[in-house]
């Protein structure tokens, strides 16, 4: 299974491209490609933000669903989703912490 | 220090402009991704894993407290109110906006400060001793050579598109505090029996995949032909380095493949064609540069010893730190303060926008405004009174940066590693906590004594760890970090690569394989005068393969 990531153009956020082809910025919102048909149609998608100038390092990842949710399969990819594993404070880890605090 | 001219303000504000037009073409969809980035790393703008990272670059690892407080601004406004000091003597921020860079690359120029050769295959920010102008074993203040070249190599028609990147190191004092072996060109000043001044010259060194020291091409190089002989150095990489293979393209490959002594020569042909030609220093030139770094006047403060006497009888936490972090001044009545961005458990290099802020207050009440950055990720504060060391001791404590650990086991240089940094194989700075954790003990830091580790989380080994006495290279293997330990590393005078001891580690087997190492050698050791670098020197790296890998390493 792959998902497709970039980074924000504007500011380097890292994103994920969403089923209605917008980037979202929570892992979960991504659309999985479960076939290789479907991860050429993300790919494609992918290259076309990147030619709008939306995104930049645009890249399928592998993932696993893991209880429903989303884990990508290499530990850079997990960094990234989260944020940095020594500041728990920051990055997306950091808004997911403080939703759930609300 | 050095301060800008009309021309150097005029220049900084016309790249910033065009840098500004750049970022906006960019936003604006009228320049391709492929044509922008070749662009913002000219200033500084990388993309890391989680955001842009901005790296600017500190002259020489010189600060002033003006500067140091923007930099606190700046992680303030426009980042997550913090910096990370690097072994490149240059801060990132970790967090900026793309379309913020342009404001604060005008901030910093506020301060005489920019981005610009902060990456890409051109000439680097030069970096000096830490202790420069201040320590007692000094020859010469080595800055004003490294500003002189700064100036020069400084958007170098000639020199701005090498085969790969390039670093310059200059030392002042026979004691290497610099890293020079382990750099493109190293300069250590040196002065002859007649008073003249000049440079022993090594090139060729450096780190990365293929970790090779520098070999000394020239014993003594006038002052005056300084730029003239470096100049002849990068003409003859610039023409004969490798561009085929990025992995080849540095100096210290083209060194080795022909060999020192005809890359020496091949220097001293072109040198001839330079060497009385408009890049000769003119005495005058140098003395204006120079200027610029005299040392600040110091008034005689005898009382100093005796109130250091008192506070040690009254305070045990400032006995030690005074111990370890303080460092002699060609003054007698002062001293250099080594202010350890290495707290147990925190990130190495790590700083808050407070944390600056209160450093830049210490510097500007206690040390004449002037701050340094350590390739080792400290800071520095180069001209403190003896008398006033209690007193900046306190303010330390109360902003948690009196850790008493410089030069000791927890004292750990660290790369950003996979924590934020697009290169990266594995993480670095857990490593370093856990392993600082594990040592934090002051007892047994000074039983263990003199140790420098450095941890890289990936090849490129910008955490220094083919240097260390005991360096730890994070890999990724089957998808999992794994950590490779290094042993017999130096980057001082006496500079060696360390050797690679076995297998690697699990990111949960690598404390306790370097404690392994650190206990191997104090139960080995002829005495507590023997430092670990000593020891490995004299028994080699059996004895730590024997505890690390008991009858693996015998039936290997």
């Amino acid at each position: 299974m792959k998902i497709l990531t970039a980074n924000r153009l504007v500011d380097g956020e890292v994103v994920w491209l969403a089923a209605d082809h917008s980037w979202v910025g929570a892992i979960d919102g991504a659309e999985i490609a479960h076939d290789a048909a479907t991860e050429k149609k993300l790919a494609r998608a992918g290259h076309a933000a990147f030619l709008r100038n939306e995104v930049v390092d645009v890249n399928l990842i592998d993932i696993a669903l893991v209880d429903g949710r989303v884990e990508p399969q290499r530990l850079r990819e997990c960094i990234r989703a989260a944020g940095p594993t020594v500041r728990r404070d920051l990055g997306k880890q950091a808004v997911a912490a403080l939703s759930r605090a609300a | 220090m050095y301060r800008y001219d009309e021309f150097d303000r005029a220049f900084v504000a016309a790249r910033i402009a065009e840098y500004r037009d750049q970022v906006e073409r960019r936003l604006a969809g009228e320049i391709t991704e492929d044509q922008f980035k070749p662009l913002r790393l000219m200033n500084g703008v990388y993309l890391q894993l989680h955001a842009y990272m901005l790296r600017v670059a500190v002259p020489y690892g010189t600060l002033s407290a003006r500067q140091m407080r923007m930099l606190a601004h700046i992680a303030r406004k426009y980042d997550r109110g913090y910096g990370h000091f690097t072994t490149r003597q240059n801060i990132q921020y970790n967090w900026p906006s793309l379309a913020d860079t342009p404001a604060i690359l005008e901030d910093l120029a506020k301060v005489e400060m920019h981005a610009i050769q902060t990456s890409g295959n051109c000439i680097r920010n030069v970096t000096t001793d830490h202790f420069a102008g201040a320590a007692a074993d000094e020859v010469a203040d080595p800055r004003p050579h490294a500003e002189i070249l700064r100036q020069w190599s400084s958007v170098h028609p000639e020199f701005s598109y090498l085969p790969r990147k390039f670093k310059i190191a200059v030392t002042g004092a026979q004691k290497d505090r610099a890293a020079i072996q382990t750099h493109d060109i190293g300069l250590q000043l040196k002065r002859t029996d007649i008073g003249e001044l000049g440079f022993a010259v090594w090139v060729g060194g450096g780190q990365g995949r293929t970790p090779i020291l520098a070999r000394k091409i020239r014993d003594f190089l006038p002052e005056a032909d300084l730029l003239s002989y470096v100049t002849a150095i990068l003409r003859v990489y610039n023409l004969n380095g490798r561009r085929d293979n990025k992995y080849k393209a540095r100096i210290k490959i083209l060194v080795s493949e022909i060999g020192a002594e005809k890359f020496a020569a091949a220097v001293e042909r072109e040198w001839e064609t330079l060497k009385d030609g408009e890049l000769r220093l003119p005495a005058e030139d140098i003395a204006a540069i120079s200027a610029y770094f005299a040392p600040p006047q110091l008034p005689a403060r005898a009382e100093g010893v005796v109130n250091e006497i008192a506070a040690k009888k009254q305070n045990a936490g400032f006995t030690a730190w005074h111990r370890q972090n303080i460092t002699a001044h060609r003054h007698p009545d002062y001293a250099v303060v080594t202010i350890s961005l290495k707290g147990i458990g925190e990130i190495p290099g790590d700083a808050s926008a407070d944390q600056m802020d209160a450093v830049a207050d210490l510097a500007e009440e206690y040390g004449f405004s002037e701050i340094r950055v350590s390739h080792e990720q400290n800071l520095v504060l180069p001209h403190v009174a003896r008398a006033d060391l209690k007193a900046v001791h306190d303010r330390l404590v109360e902003i948690h940066l009196a850790t008493a650990n410089a030069g000791l086991v927890t004292d750990i240089i660290a790369c950003p590693g996979l924590d934020y940094c697009a290169l990266a194989n594995a993480r670095s700075i857990p490593v370093a906590q856990e392993i600082a954790t594990r040592f934090a003990s002051p007892a047994r830091q000074a039983e263990i004594g003199e140790l420098k580790l450095k941890i890289s989380g990936c090849i490129n080994a910008c955490g220094h760890h083919h240097v260390g006495h005991i360096g730890i290279l994070g890999v990724e293997k089957k998808g999992a970090e794994l950590y490779q330990i290094t042993l017999g590393g130096s980057a001082d005078e006496n500079a060696s690569i360390g050797e690679i001891v076995g297998r690697g580690f699990s990111p949960e087997q690598i404390t306790d394989a370097i404690e392994t190492v650190v206990e191997t050698y104090l139960a080995q050791r002829s005495g507590h005068e023997e430092s670990f670098i000593a020891f490995y020197r004299r028994a080699g790296a059996a004895p730590f393969r024997e505890a690390l890998y008991g009858a693996d390493a015998r039936a290997a």
